[in-house]
């Protein structure tokens, strides 16, 4: 395995390692911008490092890394709070505000830092292209032990974020919420709101470091919104989120080393490859999500509207053996032997017609109860068998029993058989006997059929 | 840590961010000044040109957006772009073009753009997440997919060749003619698109479901917007890069939105100022040469966005504190008119309807409602200086003959009003007063007619009917000793 992908521990393993922090890190607080519905101030706040580094060395003229990063948290603040102050002095629409304030601060940030420029040589793939491919290079040596400086920091802010979590998560769930309720408990949501954006700006500034701009605003969104497709629960959410993203920081890994090889290039950025397996984990989630997703949501209304197909096959049968013929000789009952049954392609076509579905519907649902034992198929003739008359009595009980409970409802004559053609297919044995205490009549419909007793078809138990 | 400045210095000298839009013009101050006023230069024509022309129709186009309340569409879409130029330049050789073709590239970014627009509606169209995490997805994904292709494509030599880097971040050194030109035509192109559909695009704006009623595609008419999004971006981008481009989608259109109600105003002051600041900001960074163009451009446009943001006129902040202010003078106006009245009735029902009190003391007024001394005192004041109360030798405050003209009107309205109530409204007869309060001040003169034919057909029009209710004031004071004269309605 290791040979395949040409692994090295010291290498790869401190890539994977920052990859995973910085994922981890920024997924925590990510969760809470994307239920208030400012997930775009994670890329506000992380193109306010600009400005805010500009800021700090012309104020202090110091290089010193501690100085540049409180001036880039600053700033990462000064944009969540202008953000909100244009918002409600000019009401503003929050996407608006946003994006005022984040391009005004880094335009202002460039001309600052262009007065004070002193070109200093880089390599520019660097920064936005993610360095984590550089991030096993600077070690500090801690114990006697070297350890890569990005990770050790990351390893800071996971903590930070870990504890900001867990410890105000009362006040982060009532105040994303319900900011009213928040408030009427007695703590201000708006406080709660700066703390998680302080908590935003430090995420942002040291992973921006670490691994460029594209993972940490990745991380911010998306594992969170995948998280919330497959569940409604916060703390479920959290976790979900976490591990989603350090999944798409291993899958993001492993295939930056993988797939050049195959296309023959020599590398590609991991970080890149780290957003786009994230990107991969949302579609999945939106996709086959048992809750929220298309795929699944697509697949139960296809077997819904198949199963009400299936039973209304049966039931239709059911009522042409109780009329006794089909319009038009399709079919006949030979009410001697106990036989009925429809035949032939008239038979075919007046079944399809009365349940409006395709004939190759018709054949399927047909081959479903079949399956089932509710129907046999001798030749061109389609029956019920015992079980299937059981079952088909059944749904026309219930068919008969909503009618004359809607009839003494008050439902006009017209709309009682299409409301009792919706219902009977959700209608319960202990539901159906409630209905035959509610109506005044319990053996014959407001259209003068006979209702089925609860017992008409039932097999005896074998003895 | 010198991550960081590195990441300062990449972000300026390169980034995905500006570039400088002109050379300097050589020579002292004075001489680049007038040669750029009188547009000598080539270089400069050009690039004021192109700015001023893409600064209009991201106005235009950013309008849209706006009202859709999908602002940072821009964002989202023109990073969305990145992966397409990538895509197409490993793809083009396989179809037998060069990938270093503009046309092929712009190619690519719009099909990539529009996937992105697509994308942004099927997430859209999920359960429980919003627009702002759909607009995050695409952003960082498609962003990330870019990042990921680009490297690969760099490392052939062909690509380093063909300047990938400078199609989307725009490294190099100016705006060309033929990106000015190109500039032009999409401009063209995108206000030509909007003229054709602005019916749709406005009810899209405005009231969606009519839109729906009215048989239009609603995700049709989003993605038409969101098309000329991607539209003006991937020209723009090469042009002037990613912050400025989102910029003038953004903030001309919140500027203008400030000005006016009517759409075809707001896409004309917003196209104004998106082109003044790609006009001012480019004139700006040819006279002083150490000014990033770009970021000039964006500060420019920020700038007219606060002008706005204050002096607007229609949701301005002046504008709009000084028409809080005016409504809340004139509503305690009517309640200090009304309290004087209302307690110089009772006395006179109170001693028998001989002694003519006219007058009120202040604190009896205070007394009334929840108003602070100062705001009463000013409001007397200025009551006074319309010639509506004097303050008379005992200092009490009372009404002059148009003080009593006008405290009859407004009584007369809030009595309606109060007997509407109770009689139409089934509000309880302790409770209408408040009610009325609320409603009182903006009772239209139509309204008080349907009113007093509703229900006063045996009084004489214009005459006060007696209170519904049992009145404070002056009778709580002497002790109420009057039988309440209330639900006589």
């Amino acid at each position: 395995m290791t040979d395949v992908l040409d692994w090295t521990w010291q290498y790869d393993g401190v890539i994977l390692l920052t990859g995973i922090l910085c994922a981890v890190a920024a997924s925590l607080p990510g969760n809470f911008l994307v239920l208030r519905r400012t997930s775009l101030l994670g890329d506000a706040v992380s193109h306010a490092v600009l400005p805010g580094i500009a800021a700090a060395f012309l104020l202090t003229h110091s290089r010193t890394g501690a100085v540049l990063f409180v001036g880039a948290v600053v700033a990462g603040l000064l944009t969540a709070v202008l953000t909100e102050l244009i918002r409600d002095i000019g009401s503003v629409d929050e996407g608006a505000s946003t994006g005022v304030v984040f391009t005004t601060l880094f335009a202002a940030g460039l001309v600052l830092i262009v007065q004070a420029a002193d070109a200093v040589d880089l390599d520019p793939g660097c920064v936005l292209y993610g360095a984590l491919e550089d991030s096993p290079l600077q070690t500090v040596r801690i114990v006697g032990t070297e350890i890569p400086r990005v990770a050790l920091t990351l390893a800071g802010v996971l903590l930070l974020n870990l504890l900001f979590v867990v410890l105000f998560f009362k006040e982060l769930l009532i105040s994303s919420f319900d900011p009213g309720l928040a408030t009427t408990g007695g703590y201000s949501a708006r406080l709660v709101h700066y703390l998680l954006m302080i908590v935003v700006a430090i995420t942002a500034v040291a992973s921006f470091e670490a691994a460029g701009n594209i993972l940490v605003v990745a991380m911010f969104i998306v594992p969170p919104s995948s998280a919330l497709l497959l569940t409604t629960r916060l703390s479920r959410m959290i976790w979900l989120s976490a591990g989603i993203a350090a999944i798409s920081a291993v899958a993001g890994h492993f295939s930056a080393i993988v797939l050049p090889r195959w296309l023959g290039y020599r590398s590609i950025s991991t970080a890149g490859m780290m957003t786009l397996c994230a990107g991969l984990c949302f579609l999945i989630a939106a996709l086959f999500s048992p809750s929220a997703g298309v795929l699944t949501g697509w697949v139960r209304r296809v077997r819904l509207s198949l199963r009400i197909l299936c039973e209304d096959l049966l039931a239709l049968l059911y009522r042409i053996e109780e009329r006794g013929s089909v319009p038009g000789g399709a079919g006949r009952s030979d009410v001697s032997n106990g036989q009925s049954g429809v035949f032939g392609d008239a038979g075919f076509e007046y079944l399809a017609k009365k349940l409006l579905c395709s004939r190759r519907l018709l054949i399927l649902a047909g081959w479903i109860q079949q399956y089932r034992g509710n129907l046999v198929r001798e030749g061109p003739a389609w029956r019920l068998t015992d079980s299937g008359r059981r079952v088909a009595s059944l749904l026309v009980r219930s068919h008969r029993l909503w009618e004359s409970y809607l009839a003494t409802e008050g439902v006009g004559p017209g709309r009682i058989h299409r409301q009792a053609e919706t219902l009977e297919h959700y209608t319960s044995e202990g539901l159906r006997n409630r209905l035959d205490t509610g109506v005044a009549d319990g053996a014959v419909d407001p259209h003068g059929s006979r209702i089925p007793r609860e017992d008409d078809f039932r097999i005896p138990p074998v003895s | 840590m010198s991550g960081f400045w590195q990441v300062a210095d990449f972000l300026v000298s390169v980034v995905a961010d500006f570039r400088p839009l002109a050379p300097g013009v050589a020579g002292s101050f004075r001489d680049r000044l007038s040669s750029l006023l009188l547009f000598e230069h080539y270089n400069t024509r050009v690039v004021v040109l192109g700015a001023m022309l893409l600064g209009l129709a991201s106005g235009l186009v950013g309008c849209f957006t706006l009202l859709r309340r999908r602002a940072l569409v821009g964002d989202a879409l023109s990073h969305a772009t990145l992966p397409g130029v990538g895509l197409a330049f490993l793809l083009a050789p396989l179809a037998g073009y060069d990938g270093g073709n503009r046309l092929v590239l712009l190619a690519g970014a719009a099909v990539s753009g529009t996937a992105g627009a697509l994308a942004i509606l099927f997430i859209r169209s999920l359960p429980r997440l919003k627009e702002d995490a759909a607009l995050g997805i695409v952003l960082s994904v498609f962003f990330g997919a870019g990042v990921a292709l680009l490297t690969v494509v760099q490392q052939s030599s062909a690509g380093r060749a063909a300047g990938l880097d400078r199609y989307i971040f725009g490294q190099a050194a100016s705006m060309t003619a033929d990106d000015a030109r190109l500039i032009a035509v999409t401009a063209a192109l995108a206000a030509l698109l909007i003229a054709c559909n602005f019916r749709s695009l406005t009810l899209l704006c405005f009231d969606e479901g009519y839109a729906a009623a009215q048989g239009y595609s609603i995700p049709l008419l989003d993605l038409l917007v969101m098309f000329l999004v991607v539209l003006i971006t991937m020209i723009g981008l090469q042009a002037v890069g990613l912050i400025l481009m989102i910029a003038l989608l953004v903030i001309p259109a919140a500027a203008a939105r400030f000005w006016t109600n009517r759409l075809w105003v707001m896409l004309l002051i917003s196209g104004l100022i998106g082109g003044l600041s790609g006009f001012l900001g480019a004139m700006l960074s040819a006279v002083f040469a150490d000014l990033p163009s770009g970021a000039v451009i964006v500060l420019t446009c920020s700038l007219l966005f606060f002008l706005s943001l204050l002096l607007g006129r229609e949701r301005g902040v002046l504008v709009r504190s000084l028409r809080r202010r005016e409504l809340s003078a004139a509503i305690d106006r009517e309640h200090l008119l009304r309290g004087i009245w209302e307690l110089r009735e009772s006395a006179v029902e109170f001693s028998g309807a001989v002694v003519e009190r006219r007058a009120a003391g202040f604190e009896e007024l205070l007394s009334l409602r929840s108003w602070s001394i100062s705001r009463l005192r000013a409001q007397i004041r200025r009551a006074s200086a319309e010639g509506l109360v004097w303050l008379n030798s005992e200092g009490a405050i009372e009404l002059t003959r148009r003080g009593v003209m006008e405290a009859e009107r407004l009584v007369h309205h809030h009595r309606l009003w109060e007997l509407y109530l109770i009689t139409h409204a089934d509000v309880a007869a302790s409770r209408v007063d408040r009610e009325a309060d609320a409603i009182e001040h903006v009772l239209e003169p139509e309204l008080i007619a349907r009113l007093e034919q509703l229900l006063l057909q045996r009084q004489r029009s214009g005459e006060i009917p007696a209170s519904p209710h049992e009145m404070g004031g002056f009778q709580s004071q002497v002790g109420s000793v009057a039988s309440p004269e209330g639900h006589q309605s």
